[in-house]
């Protein structure tokens, strides 16, 4: 089990961490090798509160779930106490208040079971080694560069929109940002000119743009396209589109 | 390099299969090769057969991983390696593996159906398990809100070093340990003898 150092007032508390309410439960019951079908939830609920108000005291963050089981045990444990009708013969396991947790840490109980069987197949997974992908684009198929037209720019330029832009833009800001057409076709000019393998779609509007600035770098690439000063490109669909310099390769 | 010539003999194929195995860092799917190289999956199937029984006592292994064949070391030379090289693996959270046991039980399963089980919210630890690509999305449940659908991928077998899911350990047994508890504090006059 996870074990979690918290410092505080000069000395060290060990703290085992728990995935959830259910996981501390179960600890509780197993560490004390109560019968998980008979729980003494006065004792359980007790130890559970203590614990919980120790993460409190440490400033733990601790979930709201696990409240809500604090909840949970209160109110099993007061119907514990109240005097129970009379019973039909048999009856018992039905109207006990503690069966429906009692079913969820056991079935909770299986897959934490279950985890640590994967636990000991990772480890003996760890063990065995194969080759990683190093590069080994040569070997795969040939692939033919699609020559893509404005049209799948276009498209290119909606998804951008919507992953940068996600539909609602923050305004804060009311001043109008000067960018104009050309700024934009200069600034593409100049990364192509440092990076002449060619630049990414997406490379281009790193950094948030805002949506004037998304569409002035898109009419940018559209001209740029027209006058033949740039080319685009797909290795293959769905992937990023590389703008690369024009045939004539002069750039000023 | 398109001068294959238009019949591949036993042996040879047996060295085709090795080398694709050597190159692939996936696992190897059968169906795959015979498509590639136009011949029968049988003859491929044999082939690999053929390779395992000469990799026997071998540094090497060729394992059943994810529905393929996947070229690896042995886990006995681990220790070895490592005095060489340090290849990394990934290691989960104790979160993220019990998530992982839950969907792998239990898919297809819906986020709700997973918290119910753990009792805790698991937003974050079903980002990681897609961002690793052990779990995938699988659709939606027609129930109430159509929640996502969630199951494992070949990548989880690959983690786990499982051929296929039916290779998880069995979940009925994991609970034997509690019932023999029970059964030796209670009835150990009834068993004894």
């Amino acid at each position: 089990m996870p074990v979690q150092l918290v410092q505080k007032l000069g000395y060290t508390i060990k703290l085992p961490i728990f995935e959830g309410p259910l996981d501390l439960l179960l600890h509780l019951i197993r560490e004390h090798k109560l019968d998980i079908y008979d729980i003494p939830i006065v004792e359980v609920t007790d130890q559970y509160l203590h614990y919980l108000s120790l993460m409190e005291q440490l400033d733990l963050d601790i979930a709201g779930e696990f409240f809500v089981m604090a909840a949970t045990l209160l109110e099993i444990k007061s119907r514990m106490l109240l005097p129970r009708p009379p019973q039909v013969d048999g009856d018992d396991e039905e109207t006990d208040p503690r069966a429906e947790l009692v079913q969820r840490l056991l079935e909770y109980e299986r897959f934490k079971n279950a985890a640590n069987q994967l636990r000991i197949l990772e480890d003996g997974r760890s063990k065995v080694h194969w080759r990683m992908t190093d590069d080994l684009a040569t070997y795969d198929a040939p692939v033919i560069p699609l020559n893509l037209g404005a049209l799948d720019l276009l498209a290119a330029l909606q998804r951008m929109l919507d992953e940068t832009c996600g539909g609602q833009e923050e305004v804060t800001c009311l001043e109008r940002q000067k960018i104009t057409l050309r700024m934009k076709m200069s600034e593409v000019l100049r990364r192509l000119n440092e990076k002449p393998g060619g630049i990414g779609f997406k490379e281009l509007f790193f950094g948030r743009p805002s949506r004037l600035e998304i569409i002035m770098t898109f009419l940018a690439l559209l001209e740029l396209l027209r006058l033949k000063k740039i080319r685009v490109r797909q290795a293959r669909p769905f992937e990023d589109i590389a703008i690369l310099p024009g045939d004539n390769d002069i750039l000023q | 390099m398109n001068e294959t010539p238009d019949v591949i003999s036993d042996g040879q194929l047996k060295n085709i299969v090795e080398c694709m195995l050597f190159v692939s860092p996936q696992p190897l799917i059968v169906q795959h090769v015979a498509q590639s190289l136009g011949i029968e999956e049988h003859a491929v199937e044999d082939a690999i057969h053929q390779l395992r029984l000469d990799y026997t006592g071998r540094g090497l292994q060729i394992a059943r991983i994810a529905g393929g064949y996947q070229m690896c070391t042995r886990p006995e030379y681990s220790d070895y390696i490592s005095k060489l090289l340090k290849p990394e693996r990934m290691r989960l959270s104790s979160a993220a593996l019990e998530t992982a046991a839950i969907i792998a039980y239990r898919q297809p399963i819906t986020q709700p159906e997973i918290e119910a089980i753990r009792g805790v919210n698991s937003d974050a630890v079903l980002k990681t398990l897609l961002e690793r690509g052990l779990i995938r999305q699988a659709g939606r449940k027609e129930t109430v809100g159509r929640p996502i659908l969630y199951v494992t991928t070949d990548e989880f077998l690959n983690h786990f070093g499982l051929s296929d899911l039916s290779e998880l350990p069995d979940l009925e047994d994991l609970n034997l340990l509690d019932k023999k508890d029970k059964e030796s504090g209670k009835d150990t006059s009834v068993h004894a003898g």
